[in-house]
C-alpha cells in the first residue's frame, strides 16, 4: 500500500520547504523577552527530533496505534449531485481518535514535551476540540494539564468542559475581555510566562510565534500526504482543488501542504472562512477576507482590528473558527496568490452540515461543514468533471447542540432554517431503486464510487 | 532639531538627576483614559507632584498578555470609555515639561497601526521621551529601531530573569533610555515580596553592558522600593498606583489622597535604600 507514514523530515519545493520564522511578509516572533528561551529550546528540541529515527518511529506508533491513521478517504456520491455532479472525495480527519484533525499535532507536541523534561501541559481552546486532544494526551503521558478556555465557550460547550475534567484535566473558564478564544489564549501565554520552567504551552494552530506555526503544519502534513497518495489510488490524478475551513488554519494547512508546488496544472487551493452573518455585518471571523496586517498571539499576519490596532471581536456559528488572526502562512499563500479564501457565512455552513448529515450519513463539525458548504459551490462552478478534495476535519456530536438550536427541534427558539426543505433537497439525489446488474459497468464515475465507504482498502 | 526638541527630557537624564542625588528614581505607571482621559493626566500630575522621576503612560490594548488582572481591568475600562492612540499623545503633550520624563508603555500592534515612524515622530513633538514595548524583541524590531533612532526617542526592550546572557548582550545593545528588567518570570501584578534573584539579573544586565537597569512587576510599597531601590537604577511601580484608583473608584478627592500616599512612600523607599 502506498500510503505514507508521518514523517517530519524537510521536504523539497519551491513552497512546500518554507520552514519559518518568516512566510513572506509574516510570521516572525511577538512576544516577551522573557519567553525566548523556552521558544529557543522548544526549536532546538524540534530541530534534532525531526532528525532522530526514534521520534519518527513513535510518531509513526501513535498515528497507527493510538490515533487511527491512516484515516480514511470516502466518496460521497449523493453529496456529489448536490453540488453540480462534481466528485467529491472526503477526508476523514472526523475518524481519528478523539474526533478531530487536532490528535496530529498534540501527539507530536506531547512527546517534544517529555523530551523537554517538562511535567505539565498548557492549551487554549474555543470549542473544545483542542482542549479535549491535549487533555486526552495528558493522560497518555501522565502530564498535568490545564485548559484554558472563554467563559462564553465553557457556556456554550459544558459537554467537553465536563469531558475534559473526566480525562484529568482542571479547566480554568477565562473571565477576561470578550471571554472568548483570544481571551483564552492570552490567558495561556500569562500562564506560560511564569510556569515555564515546568509547563510546555501545546498552541493548537499554525499561529503564534515561531516555531508554531511551522511545527503545527509539520505534525498535521499527514493529512495531505495521505489524501494525495489516496486521491491518485482512487481517481488516477490529482484533485481539481483541495478545501478545508480556516479558523486559525491547522487542518487547512495540512492538507493544503502536499499540494503546494502542485502547480503544473494547479491545484486550487481554498480555505473556508467564517463569515458569520455575513461580511458586511461586521460579524465574521474571515480574516483575511476582512482583515488587515498586523499582530496578534506573537506573529504578524491577517487581524480583525479597528484603526488604533485594537483587536474586534469575532464571530461565528462555530466557536472552532471564532477567532481574529489567522496562520502567517495562510496569509503568505493569500498574499502570493497560491490560495483563494472565500468567506462562507453561517447559513451556507449549516445547510451543508445537515445536507451531509442526510446524504452520507456522515455528520460534520460546523467547522468542516464551511469547507463542505464551500465544496457545494466550486462544484457548481467547475461542473461534473472535477474532483474536489474536502478535509473533514472533526465529526459533528459536540454540535448537536448547536445544530438542533439552529433548525428548531429544542427550546422555544425559532428555527433559523428550513430542515424539511433540506430533507428534500437531500431526498432528490437517493439513487433509482436498485434494479440487478444495473451499476454493473456504468462509466460515471459517481455512481461507480457509490459503493460504501468502509471498503476502503486497508482499514 | 525643534525648539520642543532641546527641552523635552529624556530619561537617561533623569536617571543621571537621581544618581547625583545617591538614589534610584522612582517611575510610576498609570493606564492612559481610567478612569477617563483627563483623570488619567490629572492621576499622573499627582505622581509626579509626589516624587515620581519618570511616568510610563499605558496605551490600553485589548489583548494585554503581559498585565495581570489590576492593570487589564483599568486597561479595558479605558478603551470601553472609547480612549484612542491620540489621547496617549494628548496625554503625553500636557504632561511634558513638569519636570518628570514621559514614557509611553505599548504593545506593539497599536504602534504599527498608527505606524511606527509616524509613533516616534508625534510622540517627540509632544515632548515624550521614549516608549516601552513588552512584547516587541529587538530582532523584530528593524523599524522601530530607524523609527526611534530617526526622532530621538527612548527605545526600552525587556530582560527577565530566564534571559541568558547572550539575549542580555543582544537586548542591551539595542536599548536606548535603560533596560527594563523584569524582576519575576510573570506578568504585572503586586506582590507580597521581590525576589532575591533579581539583584542578580541586574548585575548580569549591567555585565552586558547596560549602563541604567531599572526594575519592574511586583514592587509596591517603601520597603520593597528601598530594597530594590538599593541596586537599581530605577524603581517601577504600576500595579499599586492603579489598584489605588480601583479602589476608590467614584471618589476622586480619596483617590487623589491615596495616590499621593502610594508615591511619597515610595520616594522615601528609593531616598533611604542607599542611605
Amino acid at each position: 500500500m502506498s500510503i505514507p507514514f508521518p514523517d517530519l523530515s524537510r521536504p523539497e519545493g519551491a513552497l512546500r520547504s518554507a520552514t519559518g520564522p518568516y512566510f513572506g511578509d509574516f510570521g516572525g516572533r511577538f512576544l516577551p523577552e522573557a519567553l525566548v528561551p523556552a521558544l529557543n529550546e522548544l526549536i532546538e528540541v524540534y530541530e534534532k527530533a525531526i532528525l532522530d529515527p526514534e521520534f519518527t518511529a513513535e510518531l509513526q506508533h501513535l498515528a497507527a496505534q493510538y490515533t487511527g491513521r491512516p484515516s480514511l478517504l470516502s466518496d460521497a456520491p449523493r453529496f456529489s449531485a448536490l453540488a453540480g455532479g462534481a466528485r467529491i472525495l472526503l477526508k476523514r480527519e472526523d475518524l481519528n481518535h478523539t474526533g478531530s484533525h487536532k490528535i496530529n499535532n498534540v501527539l507530536g507536541q506531547a512527546l517534544l514535551t517529555r523530551r523537554m523534561g517538562k511535567t505539565r501541559l498548557i492549551a487554549e481552546t474555543g470549542a473544545g476540540q483542542h482542549g479535549v486532544a491535549t487533555a486526552t494526551a495528558a493522560a497518555l503521558f501522565g502530564l498535568d494539564c490545564t485548559i484554558y478556555m472563554g467563559a462564553e465557550d465553557t457556556e456554550r460547550q459544558a459537554l467537553n468542559v465536563a469531558r475534559m475534567r473526566l480525562l484529568g484535566a482542571e479547566v480554568v473558564a477565562v473571565e477576561q475581555g470578550s471571554r472568548t478564544l483570544k481571551d483564552a489564549i492570552n490567558e495561556a501565554f500569562r500562564d506560560w510566562v511564569a510556569n515555564v520552567e515546568t509547563t510546555h504551552y501545546l498552541l493548537g494552530t499554525v499561529a503564534g510565534p515561531h516555531p508554531f506555526p511551522a511545527m503545527v503544519r509539520d505534525f498535521h502534513r499527514i493529512i495531505g500526504e495521505e489524501a494525495r497518495a489516496q486521491t491518485i489510488e482512487r481517481v488516477g490524478r490529482l484533485p481539481d482543488a483541495v478545501v478545508a475551513c480556516v479558523g486559525g488554519g491547522s487542518n487547512a494547512m495540512g492538507i493544503f501542504h502536499a499540494f503546494l508546488d502542485d502547480t503544473d496544472p494547479t491545484v486550487r487551493l481554498i480555505g473556508c472562512e467564517a463569515g458569520g452573518d455575513g461580511i458586511a455585518s461586521g460579524r465574521h471571523s474571515a480574516t483575511i477576507t476582512g482583515g488587515t496586517a498586523g499582530v496578534l498571539h506573537g506573529s504578524r499576519s491577517f487581524v480583525m482590528q479597528d484603526e488604533d490596532g485594537q483587536t474586534i471581536e469575532s464571530h461565528s456559528v462555530s466557536a472552532g473558527l471564532d477567532y481574529p488572526s489567522v496562520g502567517p502562512e495562510h496569509a503568505w499563500l493569500a498574499d502570493i496568490g497560491r490560495a483563494e479564501y472565500r468567506a462562507i457565512d453561517d447559513g451556507p455552513a449549516m445547510e451543508a452540515f445537515a445536507l451531509l448529515s442526510m446524504t452520507e450519513g456522515i455528520m460534520p463539525a460546523i467547522e468542516s461543514a464551511h469547507a463542505l458548504a464551500g465544496a457545494l459551490e466550486l462544484g457548481r462552478e467547475l461542473g461534473e468533471d472535477a474532483v474536489i478534495l474536502v478535509s473533514l476535519s472533526g465529526r459533528g456530536d459536540k454540535d448537536v447542540d448547536t445544530a438542533s438550536r439552529w433548525f428548531g427541534l429544542v427550546g422555544d427558539e425559532p428555527a433559523r432554517a428550513d430542515l424539511a426543505a433540506l430533507r428534500e433537497q437531500a431526498r432528490s439525489t437517493a439513487p433509482a431503486p436498485a434494479v440487478p446488474a444495473a451499476a454493473a459497468g456504468t462509466t460515471d464515475p459517481a455512481a461507480a464510487s457509490a459503493a460504501p465507504a468502509t471498503s476502503e482498502e486497508g482499514r | 532639531m525643534t525648539t520642543a526638541d532641546t527641552h523635552r527630557l529624556r530619561s537617561g537624564e533623569v536617571l543621571d538627576r537621581a544618581r547625583a542625588e545617591n538614589r534610584a528614581a522612582l517611575i510610576g505607571y498609570l493606564p492612559v483614559g481610567y478612569p477617563d482621559l483627563s483623570r488619567s493626566i490629572e492621576a499622573a500630575r499627582i505622581l509626579i507632584d509626589h516624587g515620581a522621576d519618570m511616568i510610563e503612560l499605558g496605551l490600553p490594548y485589548s489583548d494585554p498578555v503581559m498585565d495581570g488582572a489590576v492593570i487589564q481591568q483599568a486597561a479595558s475600562t479605558a478603551l470601553q470609555a472609547g480612549t484612542r492612540t491620540r489621547h496617549v499623545l494628548e496625554a503625553v503633550e500636557a504632561l511634558s515639561g513638569r519636570g518628570g520624563a514621559i514614557l509611553v508603555m505599548s504593545y506593539w500592534n497599536p504602534v504599527l497601526a498608527y505606524g511606527p515612524d509616524a509613533f516616534a515622530r508625534d510622540l517627540a513633538a509632544a515632548g515624550g521621551a521614549g516608549v516601552i514595548t513588552p512584547d516587541l524583541i529587538p530582532d523584530e524590531g528593524g523599524q522601530w529601531i530607524a523609527a526611534s533612532e530617526e526622532h530621538g526617542v527612548d527605545r526600552v526592550f525587556l530582560v527577565a530573569p530566564s534571559s541568558p546572557r547572550d539575549r542580555l548582550e543582544h537586548v542591551v545593545s539595542h536599548t536606548r533610555g535603560f533596560v527594563y528588567a523584569a524582576s519575576t518570570m510573570g506578568v504585572t501584578g503586586t506582590r507580597a515580596s521581590v525576589s532575591t534573584a533579581t539583584e542578580g539579573l541586574v548585575e548580569r544586565t549591567r555585565a552586558a553592558g547596560a549602563q541604567n537597569v531599572c526594575v519592574g512587576l511586583g514592587v509596591s510599597n517603601g520597603e520593597q522600593a528601598a530594597q530594590v531601590g538599593a541596586y537599581a537604577d530605577g524603581v517601577i511601580v504600576g500595579s499599586a498606583f492603579v489598584r489605588a484608583l480601583l479602589e476608590h473608584e467614584g471618589d476622586d478627592a480619596a483617590a487623589r489622597t491615596a495616590l499621593a500616599a502610594v508615591a511619597t512612600d515610595l520616594r522615601s523607599g528609593v531616598e533611604r535604600a542607599r542611605a
